[in-house]
């Protein structure tokens, strides 16, 4: 009873595998399914490196069951470029050295992915994402850079 | 940390979560949002025999808004009534207290009814549902019953609720003449955690207070009224000045025979000046 089998479609492939109860989307993506790009920091909502999009929106994957995703979309780091080389936010994070030990980077970028077209500005975009190395200047203006064309951030 | 082993059950109908709590001598604990459960769970703070996830429950969620009284359900997601349009033109003050809580990716999840139960001493929620006089609704196999906000919060992280009840929705009374407002001071800029909050409930007539309603979070294990502070404010002019306001409220939020943080006399000096500035700020809107 404390286990059941849970089926996710994860950046765009099916996916099914058991998963107990008690563990979260994070702990399911990154041991059930060798998903490793989705990190896992504080377990409480504060630092975002766990951050997925479920159906579209970004959450907290470590406060998310993993039953509470059976049937669902789940969208992680891995998913972000599509074969065709890195995505403009993940350049954008390289050219403007948003990024040190890339702890907080996947959530971060899941982020910026979602927020591309949406607007929201560098503080509605970095809400909720804790960075421990850069001092945030790099990341700001790689934020910067991808929701505006290539040299904004400078 | 992962969470102790526990039983999982997501039931459809609220009879179907209803019969999920008649569980006799098992611990039974309500997935809402699950912001604040998910991570007592993974810490073991809580150690259920049984979750019963709320979120597939028909009619839990949604936002009424009636002439008299606003409903909102208590599954009603947090962004949501962060962006509802009707309610920000009837309660423009729980729209505004919604966009304070924690952070995008939070508020996605997290509900009302969530955020009342889990009764967190400095929250956003339960000091403005405080202010505006709402009735938590909860439902069980023996009935409904509906209990003021104010009396719904028993301490940090406790309610009236029973183990066999569902908070089904929060009613708030339109304002009125009152127009309030909600401040506060996070840790880490906005989307840290609250320190101290102010909820300000204000009629004004020709640049003075006519009558206020004061509700203080983060300086006991509950909001509270401060009735004094409200009686004093009456016959001010709204822009102040406000000598002793700040002191005032310090005093009546941490008086002999309260409880609270061990650094609440800050807390409630906080309060205190984000109460002086919300009136700085009305004056300033309202042109004095």
């Amino acid at each position: 009873m404390s286990a059941r089998t849970v089926t996710v479609r994860v950046n765009g492939v099916v996916r099914t595998e058991e998963s107990e109860h008690h563990t979260t989307l994070a702990e399911h993506l990154r041991t059930a399914l060798r998903l490793t790009g989705t990190h896992i920091g504080c377990g409480s909502g504060d630092c975002g490196a766990c951050v997925v999009l479920l159906d579209g929106e970004p959450v907290c994957s470590c406060l998310v069951l993993a039953v509470q995703a059976d049937g669902r979309e789940v969208t992680t780091v891995e998913g972000l470029a599509g074969g065709g080389g890195l995505t403009r936010e993940q350049r954008a994070l390289i050219e403007e050295h948003g990024l040190q030990c890339g702890f907080c980077t996947p959530g971060l970028l899941v982020r910026m992915a979602h927020a591309a077209g949406r607007g929201g500005g560098e503080e509605g975009v970095l809400a909720g994402h804790l960075c421990r190395c850069t001092g945030y200047v790099g990341i700001r203006a790689a934020v910067r850079r991808s929701a505006g064309d290539a040299g904004a951030g400078r | 940390m992962s969470a102790v082993a526990f039983d999982y059950t997501a039931p459809t109908t609220l009879d179907g979560a209803l019969g999920a709590l008649d569980a006799p001598g098992r611990t039974v604990a309500l997935l809402a949002g699950g912001q604040s459960l998910v991570p007592l769970l993974t810490s073991r703070q809580v150690r259920p025999d049984v979750v019963v996830d709320l979120n597939g429950v028909a009619g839990l969620a949604g936002i009424g808004i009636g002439a008299d009284r606003v409903r909102i359900g208590a599954m009603t997601r947090l962004r949501e009534v962060e962006r509802h349009r009707g309610l920000a033109a009837a309660l423009p003050v729980l729209a505004s207290a919604a966009a304070a809580v924690a952070h995008p990716h939070i508020r996605v999840r997290s509900t009302l009814g969530g955020s009342l139960c889990h009764a967190a001493p400095a929250a956003e929620l339960p000091a403005v549902a405080l202010a505006l006089g709402a009735q938590v609704v909860l439902r069980s196999a023996r009935g409904v019953r509906s209990v003021p906000a104010g009396r719904f919060a028993t301490g940090a992280g406790t309610t009236v609720r029973a183990p066999d009840e569902v908070v089904t929705e929060i009613v708030f009374p339109r304002t009125g003449p009152f127009t309030y407002e909600f401040s506060e001071l996070c840790t880490r800029g906005s989307t840290g955690y609250p320190v101290a909050g102010v909820c300000l409930g204000l009629r004004a007539d020709g640049g003075l207070v006519r009558a206020a309603r004061v509700v203080v979070a983060g300086c006991g294990p509950v909001p509270v009224r401060l009735p004094g502070v409200e009686a004093a404010l009456v016959g001010r002019a709204v822009a102040g000045p406000h000598p002793g306001l700040v002191a005032s409220v310090v005093a009546e939020a941490t008086r002999p025979g309260s409880t609270g943080p061990e650094d609440r006399e800050y807390r409630a000096e906080v309060a205190g000046v984000l109460l002086v500035r919300a009136l700085a700020a009305r004056a300033g809107r309202e042109g004095r």
